[in-house]
C-alpha cells in the first residue's frame, strides 16, 4: 500500500487542472435520461449526480440497463430524451471523441494490430500530444499498471490480467475527467478479480479520478465502490452507499438482490411506542422498529439479513434470551450448509415458515455446532428488521 | 503411441490426395506446354516438331531434346506485340483490382454492420448472379450497352445526352464487365474478414478521440487487410489472364495477353508460340502469388 509509484504526479496534475470542477457543483448530472430501443426501453429516465472524485457503481442484474447508460455516458449511444452535464456542460450529443471521457470495455477491446505501447498512445496521439510526451506518458501509465518490459508484445500474446492493465492504461493514458468500466473484472478468476479489486480502489484514491463502474456482482460493487446505483428494468430503484444498500434496502427486490435476506408478509396490527407489530402467517408476530419513512397499513414485509438471526438452544438456558430478544421463533434445524467462515442454518419454524440464520464459526472445534433436526430458538431484534412495502 | 494414430492410413490418404492431383492435373500438363513452348512450329499432326516417340529407339530421342530451343521465348522479348499485351494485361488487371476494391470494399462493409438475418439476403444477393452462365451474362451487358441498348436509351430520354453515346467496343465497356464479374470475388473475403471484426474495437477507437474517418484508417482498415489482400489477389490474378470479357466488350486494337494466345493458338495455329506465352504469363503471375504467401506467413507467426 505504502509503496510509491512513479505516476504519482498524475494525481496531482488531474486534481490542479480543469478536472476539478467549482466545489459543490457535481462533476456529472444526469437528468431524466431515456432510451428506447425499438420497442424496448432500456434506461426509462434516470437522474443522477455524481461527485468529482466518486467511486460510483452500478449495479442491476443483466439487461436492467446499465451497460446502456454507461455507453451513453460514453457516447457510444444517444440518449433519447434528458441532458447529461459534463462540469454544466450538456454533453447528451456530442460525439465520443469529443468528450474527456474515457471508457475500459469489457473484454478490453484493444487492438489486436498494435503493441501494447501503441495501444496506450492510441488516445494521446489522437490528442495531438508531441512525441516526447507521449513517450514519457506511455512510460508512465506502464509502471502504474506493472507492465515494464511487455511494451512491445501484441494483445494476443499476453495473459488475461495483463490485457486487463492494458485495457486500464490506454483508458488512463488521457487522464480523462471520468472513467467509464463496463465489467472490468468479469473475464478474471476469482483470485486474480479480488486483488485487481483492491489495485482499481488504490488507484482511483491516488489518482483523485472519478469512476464510474458497471457490474452485475453485488459483492464487486460493494468492496469497490463509495456509493452504489442499483438498476432495475431501466430505472434507477436506489441510490446509496453499501451499508445503507445493505442495511436500509428501499424495497422488496433490492432487498433480495443485495445479499441474502429472510422475507415474512404480513400485515400491520398494532403500533407500541416507537415499535410496530407485524402479524405474519409464517413467523407469527414479529415486533419491529417503526421505519424512517411512514409505511402505509396495507400488506408488509418483514426483512432479516441471515446474520442477524441469531441461534440458542432450547431449554432453560436459552431462557434469558429469550427475554433479551423480543422476537424468538421456535424450530428444528431443517439444513446445514458449512461455508468455512460461517455456518447457514435453515430453521424450520413452528409457525411453518423457513428462516435462514448465518453463524460465524468462531471456534476451530464444533463444540457449539447445532445439528439436524435439533430444536432450537431464533431471535433477532425489532432493530434488526426492515419493514418493507411488500 | 497416440501421436502416432493421428496418422492412420485414411488421415495418410488424405494427406496424400492433394499432392497426387496436383501432380496429376498441374504438373504433367504443365510439363507438356513446357516441351511445346520449346518446339518448333510445323504443318503436321500435331502442328510442332520434333516430337518425342518412345518407340523410335534412344537417338531418335537424344536428337528430339537436341532440337529443343528457347527461340520461342526470344521471339516473346523481342516482339512489341507480345510486350504490349502483357504490359496491357498488367495495367487493366491493376486499374480494374483498385476500381473492384474502391467499389467492394463499402459494399462489404454495409454487409458486415447489417442486422443478422439481412447479412444472410445480402450474401444471397451477391452470389445470386453465378446461377445465370457468364457468357449470357456478358451477353446481357452487349444489350444493354450497344448503340440502341438500354444505358443509351435511359440517358436519351432522361436529356443527359443528345445522341446515343458508343459504349461497345471500348475500355469503359471492358472495364464494366470486368468489374462487374469479379465483384462477388472481392466482395466475399473483405466480408469475411469485416464480419469477423468486432465493432467494439471501433467503439474504443472513438472513445479513445479519434474521428470516425480516423477509426476507418487506423482500426478498420488495417485490421481488414487479410481480406483486402484476399480479394485484391482473387480478382488481380484471373483478370491478368481474362480472354471473353476483353474479347466480347473491348475494341479489338489493344489485345490482353488472353486474346494474344487465343490468336496464336486457334487462327496461327503457333502452337508453340502460344504455349511460351502461357508460361510467362504463369512465371508472371507466380510474384504476386509468392508475395501473398509470405504475407500470410508473417501474418501467421505474428499470430494474426
Amino acid at each position: 500500500m505504502a509503496e510509491e509509484l512513479p505516476g504519482t504526479n498524475v494525481a496531482a496534475e488531474t486534481a490542479g487542472g480543469d478536472a476539478c470542477p467549482a466545489a459543490g457543483r457535481p462533476l456529472l448530472r444526469i437528468e431524466g435520461v431515456a432510451k428506447t430501443f425499438g420497442t424496448f426501453r432500456a434506461v426509462d429516465g434516470v437522474s443522477l449526480d455524481i461527485k468529482a472524485g466518486e467511486f460510483f457503481a452500478l449495479l442491476g442484474p443483466s439487461g436492467c440497463g446499465k451497460t446502456t447508460l454507461l455507453r451513453m455516458l460514453a457516447g457510444l449511444e444517444a440518449p433519447d430524451e434528458g441532458r447529461i452535464l459534463l462540469g454544466g456542460k450538456d454533453i447528451a450529443q456530442a460525439l465520443p471523441h469529443e468528450r474527456p471521457i474515457n471508457m475500459m470495455f469489457q473484454n478490453y477491446a484493444l487492438f489486436p494490430h498494435l503493441s501494447v505501447r501503441d495501444n496506450i498512445a492510441f488516445g494521446l496521439k489522437r490528442a495531438g500530444m508531441p512525441r516526447a510526451d507521449i513517450a514519457t506518458r506511455v512510460a508512465e501509465m506502464v509502471a502504474l499498471v506493472k507492465l515494464e518490459g511487455l511494451e512491445k508484445r501484441k494483445p494476443d500474446q499476453l495473459s488475461g490480467g495483463q490485457r486487463q492493465r492494458v485495457a486500464l492504461a490506454r483508458a488512463l493514458a488521457r487522464r480523462p475527467q471520468l472513467l467509464l468500466l463496463d465489467e472490468p473484472l468479469a473475464a478474471l478468476d476469482k483470485k486474480l478479480r479480488e486483488n485487481t479489486q483492491a489495485e482499481l480502489m488504490e488507484l482511483q484514491r491516488r489518482l483523485g479520478m472519478t469512476f464510474i463502474i458497471v457490474t452485475h456482482d453485488q459483492e464487486e460493487a460493494m468492496t469497490m465502490a463509495s456509493r452504489i446505483g442499483v438498476m432495475k428494468s431501466g430505472r434507477l430503484a436506489q441510490v446509496a452507499s453499501p451499508r445503507e444498500l445493505y442495511e436500509a434496502p428501499r424495497s422488496r427486490w433490492i432487498a433480495e438482490f443485495v445479499g441474502d435476506v429472510n422475507l415474512f408478509d404480513g400485515e400491520s396490527k398494532l403500533r407500541d411506542g416507537r415499535r410496530l407489530v407485524i402479524g405474519t402467517p409464517d413467523a407469527g408476530a414479529l415486533v419491529v422498529a417503526e421505519p424512517r419513512e411512514a409505511v402505509g397499513t396495507g400488506k408488509l414485509a418483514v426483512a432479516i439479513r441471515p446474520e442477524k438471526v441469531k441461534l440458542s438452544r432450547r431449554g432453560p438456558v436459552s431462557e434469558a434470551g429469550r427475554e433479551t430478544a423480543i422476537n424468538a421463533l421456535d424450530g428444528v434445524i431443517a439444513d446445514i450448509c458449512y461455508l468455512g467462515g460461517t455456518t447457514t442454518y435453515k430453521v424450520k419454524l413452528d409457525t411453518g415458515g423457513m428462516l435462514q440464520a448465518s453463524v460465524a464459526n468462531s471456534a476451530r472445534l464444533d463444540v457449539d455446532a447445532y445439528s439436524l433436526n435439533q430444536q432450537v430458538v431464533a431471535w433477532f431484534t425489532p432493530d434488526d428488521c426492515v419493514v418493507l412495502q411488500s | 503411441m497416440s501421436s502416432r494414430r493421428i496418422f492412420a492410413k485414411p488421415a495418410r490418404f488424405a494427406a496424400i490426395a492433394p499432392y497426387v492431383w496436383m501432380v496429376l492435373f498441374f504438373l504433367v500438363p504443365f510439363g507438356f506446354v513446357l516441351k511445346i513452348s520449346l518446339s518448333q512450329t510445323a504443318i503436321a499432326q500435331p502442328p510442332y516438331e520434333p516430337v518425342f516417340d518412345l518407340t523410335a529407339g534412344w537417338d531418335a530421342l537424344k536428337a528430339a531434346f537436341a532440337a529443343l530451343s528457347v527461340d520461342n521465348f526470344k521471339l516473346l522479348v523481342s516482339d512489341d506485340i507480345y510486350v504490349f499485351a502483357y504490359v496491357r494485361s498488367l495495367t487493366v488487371a491493376l486499374t480494374a483490382t483498385a476500381l473492384l476494391l474502391l467499389i467492394g470494399y463499402p459494399i462489404a462493409y454495409g454487409m458486415a454492420r447489417l442486422p443478422q438475418r439481412w447479412q444472410a439476403v445480402a450474401m444471397v444477393l451477391v452470389i445470386v448472379p453465378f446461377w445465370t452462365s457468364f457468357l449470357i451474362r456478358i451477353y446481357a451487358w452487349i444489350n444493354i450497352l450497344q448503340h440502341d441498348g438500354l444505358l443509351n436509351q435511359v440517358l436519351l430520354a432522361l436529356h443527359l445526352v443528345s445522341q446515343p453515346v458508343v459504349w461497345l467496343s471500348t475500355d469503359t465497356a471492358m472495364y464494366i464487365g470486368i468489374v462487374y464479374s469479379y465483384l462477388p470475388f472481392m466482395i466475399l473475403p473483405l466480408y469475411a474478414t469485416l464480419a469477423k471484426m468486432e465493432p467494439v474495437l471501433e467503439e474504443a477507437a472513438a472513445d479513445l478521440g479519434a474521428p470516425p474517418w480516423r477509426v476507418f484508417w487506423l482500426v478498420t482498415f488495417p485490421l481488414s487487410l487479410p481480406g483486402v489482400g484476399a480479394g485484391v489477389l482473387l480478382c488481380f490474378i484471373p483478370i491478368v489472364g481474362e480472354f471473353v470479357i476483353p474479347d466480347l466488350l473491348a475494341g479489338s486494337n489493344a489485345l490482353m495477353i488472353g486474346q494474344t494466345l487465343w490468336l496464336e493458338f486457334f487462327t496461327n495455329k503457333d502452337w508453340p508460340v502460344a504455349s511460351a506465352a502461357a508460361i510467362v504469363l504463369l512465371v508472371v503471375l507466380l510474384v504476386p502469388l509468392l508475395l501473398y504467401e509470405r504475407l500470410q506467413k508473417r501474418q501467421l507467426e505474428q499470430g494474426r
